[in-house]
């Protein structure tokens, strides 16, 4: 018998646990023609960055302000057509084209930057027709005076903020550095989220020692870093009821099965697509389909979390850091 | 129906009628008319239709001269066809006028009018250029205002078609093209049954049509010509009557009444003014007060002026006239009179049916939009009165040379206390302007009340101050002047008031609001005690707010448009509050709605947060303030400066009397100097102790405000003040030399070039650069006296410094310095450093354009002498000209040194022979060369002072001619590649040497950034709103394919070293040289700090080719002229487009058509790049004429 992809994540009805994440790739109605076809279970669209649009509203506006009476002569120096695409309008477009030309659900993308803006773009995203909405939440607290409880204050109000105007289900892809994040998912459990994306990796700036400047640095993701994610899910999976989607550095199989057995609904990959393109998924899927042949899974459903901390043999593995050898018993406590 | 209202200007009201009732649109920039083009393009690219559901086809022509020629043969080939233009395109137009109306064809010019260069260019309005039409067989529609201007579009539309006469619609340029004004517009409907569809279907019936061949344009013999020419005369007989019959229908439609002539005033008048235009406005309302005490005065106003019909003229004045007034707003020298004054004179001694036939005088007004006013009129009126009034007379002015002017009495006012009169100083950049018209659009669309703008700029391109004025009232509004009293004035920036009296016109009891930084409490102390003393002489209500940080807190930067206009609101009572922030949002709405909601939302947090910012200020009642106005000038500039320069910059100019102006438009140089501007809000402040000297900071500097000079200390005069900054030079060639940077703090524009180029960091902080913005205050006093000093440093002899090099050549003086160019300008730095490899003997002709408005435009000028008084002598003679105006230039400059030399080879006894020979075989290549040469032609001088004969008198007149001159031909890309490459091009032919620098922009930058053929492909631009479909000329291969002229591609930010040597080795070059200097400019929608160094994208991207083709190097066999110096692109041209608002623009306006040409582009540049690189394979030998020519003469035999 063939094993059963199908996942279920934030509701959605997965025909598979393999998601496009936020990428080139899904930004492009060709290309996420391709990923369909290749047999992806989802996609989610490039965020739509509101200090991007507030940035690029505010400079259009400024070109054509730009020179306005500069001299008697110049009233100005661009034409102002009466029509033109401004603001969010291009990435509502792209969810529109994507929902009326995919069959699987496609999840739209948002990072915020003003209070008011989470919840007005958001609504703007359901109307356009998206399945689900990915919080794409990047917040760098540069302040000395900011406390880590106002920083998780403020992804809470916007979750709820959001979940007020939407009916969507949503997902918050965070990052990992909190002090208790088993904590602050509950919270945004509470808050109204359906699910969690770990994790976002975020685009550290680099210095260019040629040019002597901060250049922005974008690196595909290593094999590596996905262990970071399996451990949190692993943890979280037994203690939250919500969704939860792995992403970062799952770049074959194995580790797609590795964060399913941890408890992941869904799996997240884009640096391996950027690297092989997006028939890649096909193979991605055959090898998990083998390996649960091989291993006589018979869903995804039924390995999902089968490893998570409270049901794998040693839970204490999770909790330990790196300096500390694995503890090895020489009793046990009834023999 | 109910009537639609819009607040528009004269230019759209104009250009709406136009667009729907025309197929073909050929246009062609030029101020005033531009925006009518404009308006026609963008309509045209977003699909807007005309009467019959067609977008007409808007084709920009390379010259007024080809548009005319395109609508001639758009015409002959039966489409309903218009232009726009003025001035000099309308001239341009003539020759093609007489035979559009010589072949009776239909259309309607309109024209916004404009003042005809003549010793002067002037951009402002008058009838000079129309008058200059008359004999073309066109009738002339006149407007008085924006209201006419629609109407009369229609009524010239409908006319034209009715009598296949072609129309001049003609409206005062600046006056009534850019006033806005309150409009009943004309709907479709309204339009459609004014234009008779029968006389369209004739028009097409007599195009050219192979199917029904006919030949027009033939030539004719002295047999039948004359004939020919008055059979046409009975389409003249009727078109007056059918004209009266369309404003009669006209009326009926609208309820707005026309005539040929229409007379207003008493019944009984016996002083009759006569003029046409936006005069009109002024006088009505001098004529309307003077009946009402009682006068016997009265106006005709003339609608038609072409057909003439003489008798309905005369016929419309009232028959108890003893003198008419007639007033023209042109003037033609040595004629008997100007002409509206000749034809009333012809047209009362016809057809006088009066008893006795009036007196008829006439003067001239409003040149180049002099003021012309209600009090003007009612000097000529009073005139009338004497029985020895001036038969010709001027008003306006004040001529002490001729005594032709009229005084008048200002206190003469006729404005209705119940019209509210406002008037706001800004500056360009703060959207003062553009708030004004939005309070213009807010009351006129949005209430019962009428509105009126009009906008009053200086001639600066940085910092410019607008002004304002700004009229709302329960009655139209014809007041075509500026207001004299306001009730309310607002200074938009706090530190005018220390440059300009704004209260001048604020009127007892009036509001004053300032946009100032202190504080309700704070503010008084702070203001100069000029303007104290009006304020409390005028019992002012003062105000205050702080615009910018309200503008700061609600994420709008330095707009502090919609705080201001808020405020305005408020104070002024036009409305009920509420209500008026009500209808400010509304209105943000209405402009801003497209630009996004963050745009929105920002405004209105402006608008909310303004009120309660704004504070009244408890005036005290004496004065406090130590603080002065700064005098216009300081006291050690010249005399002329002193007399008349200073007049002309504290705004005074209009009282500036004919003597004291140059009769030939002759003005002294280096004048910027003495106009010291302050404008910048933060200036480069210079580190000696990370300095490398690289010398890039000046040599990027648009305004020469940034020096460098090297010294021996043992030498100087003066002593340093303690602040000044020096280090000792690094290089070789000057030990124990000092040198510095210096700041000219006043002249500063604040743009940031220099802190962009300059490579030293500082190794402990790194955004610490040798050269850094500081804020101006902190630093001005100091840096005045730094820059005093540094001024007293003379610079080194020429033949000292290694011009050819970034270093030295900013080691020698700029010879131009502080022009009003716009800051970070791409333009002013290639003239700047050609004056300090050429300047003291430049002779520049100069295309019309930007250069030759902040190379020449008053009250100050830029180019400057040297301590020698040597520096470029600078003219402008047209737009289209100045490739020939130049190689004319060359031609006297080698006539001259023609006849010298030989003058000098016939004085020998006198000069000496040694002299003499040394004279005749200098060889002036180098520095040395030419300081040597200048010293023998003073030797000369001297030799020649006592001699008696008449050679050396004559020698003595051109002697400065054997010293080497430099001739430039400068201008932009619309001169070089369009309207101008024509006479380019026969210059290159001819092979003379000349140089011609082209300053690219890409753009016609001046009139507001119109497309041209330098205009690369995906651009948007005025005229390609759309993004332009087609490529870049490539004007450097043209000019290259004679083989015989020097051609180049620079870019100064990507590689100065390459311009510099390239300027070197071009004027070096004894023939023709075109150098094409890549500009960027405010129109790519750049950000101008960092545009030097965004040039080297342009080249790494391979938009940006920079080259060299030297003839002199291909004259050996395997030569290879043409030298690649960019490297192959590795950007990709989009990552360079992005960050220009002109590319990245189409991207919202139109994603696909984007996608399309940047693809089409990027393949240009890769195909562009692959051929220039096999061409500098390429072997080419170009026959030197030099050799062959001069070979036999330099040889013994040939002396024989």
């Amino acid at each position: 018998m063939k094993p059963k992809l199908q996942s279920d994540y934030l509701g959605l009805d997965l025909k598979n646990p393999v998601l496009a994440s936020a990428s080139p790739l899904t930004g492009d109605l060709d290309s996420l023609k391709k990923l369909e076809d290749a047999g992806v279970g989802g996609v989610v669209l490039p965020s739509l960055f509101e200090e991007q649009v507030e940035h690029d509203e505010m400079e259009t506006s400024r070109l054509y302000d730009y020179g306005e009476a500069n001299s008697a002569e110049v009233m100005g120096y661009f034409p102002e057509v009466e029509d033109y695409r401004q603001g969010p309008d291009e990435y509502l477009d792209l969810i529109r084209k994507a929902k009326s030309s995919l069959s699987v659900p496609v999840i739209a993308s948002l990072n915020g930057h003003s209070p008011g803006g989470w919840s007005r773009f958001a609504a703007m995203m359901e109307e356009a027709g998206a399945d689900a909405l990915e919080l794409n939440v990047y917040y760098v607290p540069t302040d000395i005076e900011m406390t880590g409880e106002q920083v998780e204050k403020r992804m809470v109000q916007l979750v709820e903020e959001v979940r007020e105007v939407v009916k969507l289900p949503l997902t918050v892809k965070v990052g990992p550095f909190f002090s208790s994040l088993p904590h602050m998912a509950s919270r945004l459990d509470f808050a109204g989220a359906d699910g969690l994306v770990l994790f976002n990796r975020f685009l550290q700036p680099d210095l260019d020692l040629d040019e002597m400047k901060i250049v922005p640095h974008l690196v595909l993701s290593r094999r590596e870093e996905m262990l970071l994610a399996f451990r949190w899910i692993a943890i979280l999976r037994d203690q939250v009821s919500i969704s939860l989607c792995g992403t970062s550095g799952v770049h074959d199989h194995l580790d797609l099965a590795r964060m399913l057995l941890a408890g992941a609904d869904a799996v997240a990959l884009a640096s391996v697509l950027l690297r092989e393109g997006p028939g890649h998924v096909r193979e991605i899927l055959d090898g998990l389909k083998r390996w649960m042949e091989e291993k006589e899974y018979e869903s995804v459903e039924q390995l999902k979390g089968s490893f998570s901390q409270a049901n794998c043999p040693d839970p204490a593995a999770f909790e330990r850091g790196n300096y500390m050898r694995a503890l090895t018993h020489f009793t046990s406590d009834w023999v | 129906m109910a009537d639609r209202f819009a607040v528009i200007d004269g230019n759209e009201a104009a250009a709406r009628v136009a667009h729907l009732t025309n197929e073909v649109v050929a246009i062609y920039p030029i101020t005033p008319a531009s925006p009518m083009g404009e308006h026609a393009d963008a309509w045209s690219a977003v699909g807007r239709k005309n009467l019959w559901g067609q977008v007409p086809d808007v084709i920009e022509m390379q010259s007024e001269g080809g548009a005319s020629g395109a609508v001639h043969g758009s015409l002959q080939a039966g489409a309903l066809t218009t232009t726009f233009t003025a001035s000099q395109g309308l001239l341009l137009m003539i020759p093609n006028m007489y035979k559009i109306a010589g072949e009776l064809m239909p259309t309607v010019f309109h024209i916004s009018a404009r003042t005809v260069a003549t010793h002067a260019l002037s951009i402002f309005g008058d009838h000079s250029d129309v008058m200059t039409a008359r004999g073309t067989g066109w009738a002339m529609l006149v407007s008085a205002g924006v209201q006419e201007v629609h109407d009369m579009a229609l009524i010239a539309q409908a006319a034209t078609l009715r009598t296949r006469v072609p129309f001049l619609h003609v409206f005062d340029g600046f006056r009534t093209s850019h006033e806005i004004n309150k409009v009943h517009v004309l709907t479709d409907e309204q339009i459609r049954s004014m234009i008779d569809e029968k006389a369209i279907h004739e028009h097409r019936a007599r195009a050219l049509n192979p199917d029904a061949p006919v030949l027009r344009g033939s030539a004719q013999n002295p047999d039948v010509f004359f004939q020919a020419r008055e059979a046409c005369n009975p389409y003249y007989e009727r078109c007056a009557g059918v004209v009266q019959e369309v404003m009669d229908e006209f009326a009926k439609l609208t309820g707005r009444s026309y005539h040929l002539f229409d007379y207003v005033g008493a019944p009984d008048a016996e002083r009759v003014v006569i003029l046409m235009g936006s005069g009109i406005g002024a006088a009505q309302e001098a004529v309307e007060a003077l009946v009402e005490q009682g006068e016997k005065v009265g106006l005709l106003k003339v609608r038609l002026y072409r057909p003439l019909e003489e008798e309905l003229l005369v016929d419309a004045l009232p028959k108890t006239a003893k003198t008419l007034c007639v007033l023209d707003r042109t003037k033609e020298p040595g004629a008997a009179g100007e002409p509206l004054f000749q034809d009333v004179l012809t047209a009362v001694h016809e057809f006088w049916k009066g008893e006795k036939e009036p007196r008829v005088i006439g003067g001239r007004y409003g040149l180049s939009s002099k003021e012309f006013t209600p009090a003007m009129v009612k000097g000529v009126l009073d005139e009338a009165k004497k029985d020895d009034a001036k038969r010709r007379f001027t008003v306006g002015i004040i001529d002490d040379v001729t005594h032709l002017s009229l005084p008048w009495d200002d206190d003469f006012v006729t404005e209705k206390d119940d019209v509210t009169r406002a008037v706001f100083y800004g500056l360009g950049s703060d959207g003062t302007v553009g708030a004004s018209k939005n309070s213009v659009k807010i009351i006129g669309e949005e209430t019962d009340m009428y509105a009126q703008g009009y906008f009053v700029y200086d001639s600066k391109k940085a910092g410019s101050v607008t002004v304002s004025h700004l009229r709302f009232g329960p009655r139209p509004i014809e007041s075509t002047y500026l207001i004299r009293r306001a009730n309310f004035v607002a200074c938009h920036q706090f530190n005018f008031l220390e440059k300009m009296d704004v209260l001048e016109t604020a009127c007892e009891g009036a509001t004053f609001l300032l946009n100032s930084p202190y504080g309700p409490d704070e503010v008084w102390d702070k203001i100069p005690m000029e303007t104290q003393r009006a304020i409390i002489e005028k019992k002012l209500k003062f105000y205050v707010v702080d615009g910018y940080k309200v503008a700061r807190d609600a994420g709008m930067g330095t707009r502090i448009n919609t705080v201001m206009q808020t405020c305005f609101f408020a104070l002024s009572n036009i409305l009920p509050p509420d209500d008026a922030i009500a209808k400010i949002k509304d209105a943000i709405r209405k402009t801003y709605g497209r630009r996004g909601q963050t745009v929105l939302d920002r405004n209105f947090a402006a608008v909310d947060t303004a009120l309660a910012s704004m504070h009244q200020v408890k005036v005290p009642g004496e004065i406090t303030s130590d603080i002065r106005r700064h005098p216009g000038v300081p006291d050690i500039a010249p005399d002329f400066v002193q007399r008349v320069t200073r007049m002309m910059i504290e705004g005074k100019g209009d009282l500036l009397p004919v003597s004291a102006l140059p009769v030939d438009g002759t003005f002294p140089t280096g004048t910027t100097k003495w106009e010291k501007r302050s404008i910048a809000q933060e200036i480069p402040i210079w580190d000696p102790d990370i300095c490398i000297q690289c010398s890039l900071c000046a040599l990027v500097c648009p305004h020469a405000a940034i020096r460098i000079n090297v010294w021996d200390p043992k030498t100087l005069e003066q002593q340093p003040p303690p602040t000044f900054k020096s280090m000792p030079w690094k290089g070789k060639e000057y030990p124990g030399y000092q040198m510095a940077v210096q700041v000219a703090p006043d002249d500063c524009t604040g743009c940031g070039a220099c802190v962009d180029v300059c490579p030293a960091h500082s190794k402990e902080v790194a955004k610490h650069k040798s050269i850094n913005m500081e804020p101006q205050l902190e630093h001005l006093e100091e840096e005045r006296r730094n820059f005093e000093f540094f001024e007293t440093i003379p610079y080194l002899p020429r033949e000292e410094v290694k011009l050819d090099s970034i270093k030295g050549s900013q080691l020698a003086q700029p010879l131009f310095e502080f022009s009003g160019a716009c800051p970070g300008c791409g333009e002013t730095p290639y003239i700047k450093l050609a004056t300090q490899l050429f300047g003291d003997r430049m002779i520049i002709a100069n295309a019309t354009g930007c250069s030759s408005i902040y190379g020449g435009n008053l009250p100050t000028t830029p180019y400057t002498v040297n301590a020698e008084g040597q520096g470029p002598a600078w003219n402008n003679s047209l737009f289209e000209d100045n490739a020939e105006f130049g190689l004319g230039m060359r031609l006297a400059v080698e006539a001259q040194e023609s006849f010298a030399r030989s003058l000098v080879d016939r004085l020998r006894g006198v000069i000496g022979d040694d002299l003499a020979t040394a004279l005749l075989e200098a060889d002036q290549k180098s520095e040395e060369g030419i300081v040597a040469q200048r010293a023998r032609v003073k030797q000369l001088r001297e030799k020649l002072a006592g001699s008696k004969e008449k050679d050396a008198a004559d020698l003595l007149a051109i002697a400065d001619s054997l010293v080497r001159r430099s001739v430039w031909i400068i201008g932009g890309d619309g001169w070089a590649y369009d309207i101008g490459f024509g006479g380019l091009d026969h210059v290159l032919a001819s092979g003379r040497n000349v140089n011609i620098l082209v300053l690219d922009t890409e753009v016609y930058s001046n009139t507001g950034g119109q497309a041209s053929k330098a205009t690369p492909r995906a651009a948007v631009a005025k005229f390609a709103a759309g993004g332009k479909p087609l490529g870049k000329k490539d004007l450097g291969m043209i000019a290259m394919a004679y083989g015989n002229c020097y051609v180049a591609q620079v870019a100064l930010g990507a590689n100065p070293n390459h311009t510099i040597k390239v300027m070197k080795e071009a004027e070096a070059f004894d023939g023709p040289s075109l150098i094409i200097a890549y500009s960027h400019c405010i129109a790519h929608g750049i950000d101008m700090a960092t545009a030097f160094t965004h040039q080297k994208e342009g080249v790494k991207s391979g938009f940006i080719t920079l080259y060299h083709f030297n003839p002199d190097e291909a004259h050996h066999e395997g030569a290879k002229p043409f030298k690649l110096d960019s490297k192959k692109p590795t950007m990709p041209f989009e990552e360079f487009a992005m960050k220009e608002g002109r590319f990245a623009m189409l991207t919202r306006s139109n994603p696909d058509e984007a996608r399309r040409l940047f693809a089409l582009a990027q393949s240009e540049i890769e195909h562009k790049y692959e051929y220039y690189s096999q061409l500098a394979g390429l072997e080419r030998i170009v026959p030197d004429d030099e050799q062959q020519e001069d070979a036999p003469l330099d040889t013994e035999d040939s002396k024989v």
